[in-house]
C-alpha cells in the first residue's frame, strides 16, 4: 500500500511555545485513522500544522510523496487536502449554499461530489440552503464543515473533534455518511477525537497521543477494546 | 423653496459622506487595517485628474485614470508595506500615518503648493428661483450606482463569496484553498481606487492641494465608525443618517454645525451601538432568521 500521509518528527506550536514534538504517523490511502487523547494534549495543534495554519518548526510532511512541510494553507488545499475545523468553523453570515461554494472552489472536476450528493447524505441542508449558517444547530453545522470540505472532493479529509458539543444521534449519522463515502469513493480519513464510541465505530486504526506525542498505536482488534481506548483517555 | 434646497443640500452631503468613506471602509471591514493615508490617496486621485484634464484629457476618462492609477499605486504600497500589518489594526495606524505624511509632503515637493484647477463641469440648472449645480447632483447618482456596482461585486460574484469568507475566518478560508494574502492585496487595491475614483470625482469641485484629502478625512472615519464593519450595509445607511443629519444642520445653521453635527451623531451611535449600524443590522438578520 501506498502511505497517502507522512509526518515525520514534527515540532510545532504556538510562539515559542512547544506544543507538539517528535510526532510521527503513517496513513495508507483508504484508511480511516483516527488520533485519540485526552483535551490540551496537541491533538488540534497537529491539525492545524497539518493543514498548514501552523508553521511547524523542524520535520516534514509529505502528501501523496510530494514534500508539502513549506506549502502554504491554500495551496496545501489545492492539493487535496480537506479539512473539518475545530468547532465546525463556518462561516456565520454566509447562506449554506454559499459555505458550500466555499468548499467547491478547490475542486477541480466538478463532478465526484456536487451539492445534491452532500444534500443526499444532510437533507436538513437542502432544507436550509438559502439560510445563513451562524443560525443553524451544532449538528447542522458540523454537517455543513463535512460538506463543505467533501464538495472540494479531497484525498484526504482531515476532521478536528466533528463531534463535538452535538447529540448523539446525529454523532451516529455523520459517522456513517463518513464511513460510506469512505467506502463508496475510497476517501482517506483522518480525524481527532475522544469521544470512544465514534472512535470505535468509525476507526479503523487509532494513533494515541499524550503530551504532545504519539505513545501507542492501537490496531484490529484492540481499537473495539473499550479498556485499552479509555487508559489512553482517562485523565 | 426650502425643500429642494434640503434635497439638494442631502444629494450633496450623501454623495461626499460615500464617496468619501467607501474605501475606507473596504478596507478596514475586510482586512481591519486602518488606512490613515485615505485622505492622500484621494488626493492622488485629484491630482491625476487635475493633470490629465490639463494636457487634454477628457474629464471623464481622466477621473478613471485617477481611480486606476491610485488603485496600482494602492497595490505597490500594499506589497512593500501593508502586507506585513494584516490583522495589525492599531500598528497599520502608526504606518498608514507616516505614508500620508511622505505623500502629503512629496506632492508639495514635486507640485508646489496648489494646481491650477479646472472649473466645475455641466454648469448649473435653476428650480424655483435657486440653482444648483448639475455636476453635483450627478455625483449623487454616481455614489448610488457606485454602491450598486460595489453590492453586486460582493454579493454575486465569486471575488465577493471569497471576500466575504476570508472577512469572517481567514484561517478557515485559507484552509478552503482562497489565497487570503491576495484577497487582502486586491482588497487594499479596490480601497485604494475608489479613493482615486472619489478624488478625481471631486477634482474640478474643489482647490486641488496636498491637502486636498483632509476635507474629506474626518467625515470619512465618522461614517465608517458609525457604519461599522460592514463595508455595505455601513456604508450606505451610515451616509443616509449622517447626510440628513448633516443637511438639516447645514441649512440651519451653517456648514459648521454641520460638520460638529456629524461628531455628535457619532458620539451618541457609538455609544448606543459600539458595533455601529452594522452590528445591529447583522443582529437583527441573525435573529429574524431564527433556528
Amino acid at each position: 500500500m501506498i502511505a497517502i500521509l507522512k509526518v515525520n518528527n514534527i515540532v510545532s506550536g504556538y510562539g515559542k511555545v512547544i506544543v507538539v514534538r517528535d510526532f510521527n504517523i503513517e496513513i495508507e490511502k483508504g484508511e480511516i485513522v483516527s488520533i485519540i487523547g485526552r483535551n490540551g494534549i496537541g491533538k488540534s495543534t497537529f491539525v492545524k500544522t497539518l493543514v498548514g495554519i501552523l508553521p511547524n518548526k523542524e520535520g516534514s510532511i509529505f502528501f501523496k510523496e510530494q514534500d508539502i512541510t513549506n506549502v502554504k494553507a491554500h495551496e496545501r488545499a489545492w492539493s487535496g487536502i480537506g479539512y473539518v475545523p475545530q468547532g465546525h468553523g463556518v462561516f456565520p453570515t454566509l447562506t449554506v449554499e454559499e459555505n458550500l461554494m466555499t468548499g467547491q472552489l478547490i475542486n477541480k472536476k466538478k463532478s465526484n461530489l456536487d451539492f445534491n450528493l452532500v444534500y443526499d447524505y444532510f437533507p436538513r441542508l437542502r432544507e436550509r440552503k438559502k439560510q445563513k449558517a451562524g443560525t443553524l444547530s451544532g449538528g447542522e453545522q458540523a454537517a455543513l464543515a463535512i460538506s463543505r470540505a467533501l464538495v472540494g472532493n479531497p484525498d484526504l479529509l482531515v476532521l478536528d473533534e466533528p463531534t463535538e458539543g452535538i447529540q448523539p444521534n446525529i454523532v451516529h449519522h455523520i459517522s456513517d455518511i463518513i464511513t460510506k463515502i469512505n467506502q463508496d469513493l475510497g476517501l482517506t480519513v483522518l480525524f481527532v477525537e475522544q469521544h470512544i464510541g465514534l472512535i470505535q465505530q468509525m476507526s479503523q486504526r487509532c494513533y494515541a497521543m499524550d503530551k504532545g506525542t504519539i505513545v501507542g498505536e492501537i490496531q484490529n482488534e484492540e481499537v473495539k477494546n473499550y479498556e485499552i481506548l479509555k487508559r489512553y483517555l482517562a485523565v | 423653496m426650502a425643500i429642494f434646497e434640503l434635497i439638494y443640500q442631502f444629494m450633496n452631503n450623501f454623495s461626499f459622506l460615500i464617496l468619501s468613506a467607501v474605501g475606507l471602509a473596504i478596507i478596514f471591514g475586510m482586512m481591519g487595517i486602518i488606512n490613515l493615508a485615505h485622505g492622500e490617496f484621494i488626493m492622488l486621485g485629484a491630482y491625476i485628474t487635475t493633470l490629465a484634464t490639463a494636457s487634454g484629457v477628457p474629464l471623464p476618462l481622466a477621473i478613471l485614470l485617477a481611480a486606476a492609477g491610485v488603485g496600482v499605486f494602492g497595490l505597490i504600497v500594499d506589497r512593500l508595506i501593508i502586507n506585513r500589518l494584516y490583522g495589525r489594526t492599531l500598528d497599520s495606524v502608526v504606518v498608514t500615518w507616516g505614508i500620508s505624511m511622505i505623500l502629503s509632503q512629496g506632492i508639495l515637493i514635486i507640485f508646489g503648493p496648489s494646481l491650477e484647477g479646472s472649473s466645475t463641469p455641466l454648469g448649473s440648472i435653476s428650480i424655483a428661483g435657486a440653482t444648483y449645480s448639475t455636476y453635483r447632483i450627478l455625483l449623487f447618482f454616481i455614489a448610488i450606482v457606485m454602491l450598486g456596482i460595489i453590492y453586486w461585486l460582493f454579493m454575486h460574484t465569486k471575488f465577493g463569496l471569497y471576500s466575504r469568507a476570508t472577512m469572517q475566518k481567514h484561517d478557515i478560508a485559507n484552509t478552503m484553498g482562497i489565497n487570503t494574502n491576495k484577497m487582502y492585496s486586491l482588497t487594499f487595491m479596490l480601497g485604494a481606487a475608489l479613493a482615486g475614483l472619489t478624488g478625481g470625482l471631486y477634482a474640478p469641485t474643489m482647490a486641488v492641494s496636498p491637502t486636498f484629502g483632509s476635507a474629506f478625512l474626518m467625515p470619512s472615519f465618522v461614517t465608517v465608525i458609525v457604519g461599522g464593519a460592514n463595508p455595505l450595509i455601513g456604508t450606505s445607511l451610515s451616509g443616509g443618517v449622517l447626510g440628513v443629519v448633516n443637511s438639516i444642520l447645514d441649512i440651519l445653521w451653517g456648514t459648521f454645525y454641520g460638520r460638529l453635527g456629524l461628531l455628535v451623531v457619532a458620539i451618541i451611535v457609538i455609544r448606543l451601538l459600539p458595533l455601529g449600524f452594522s452590528g445591529l443590522v447583522e443582529k437583527k438578520l441573525m435573529r429574524g432568521r431564527g433556528i
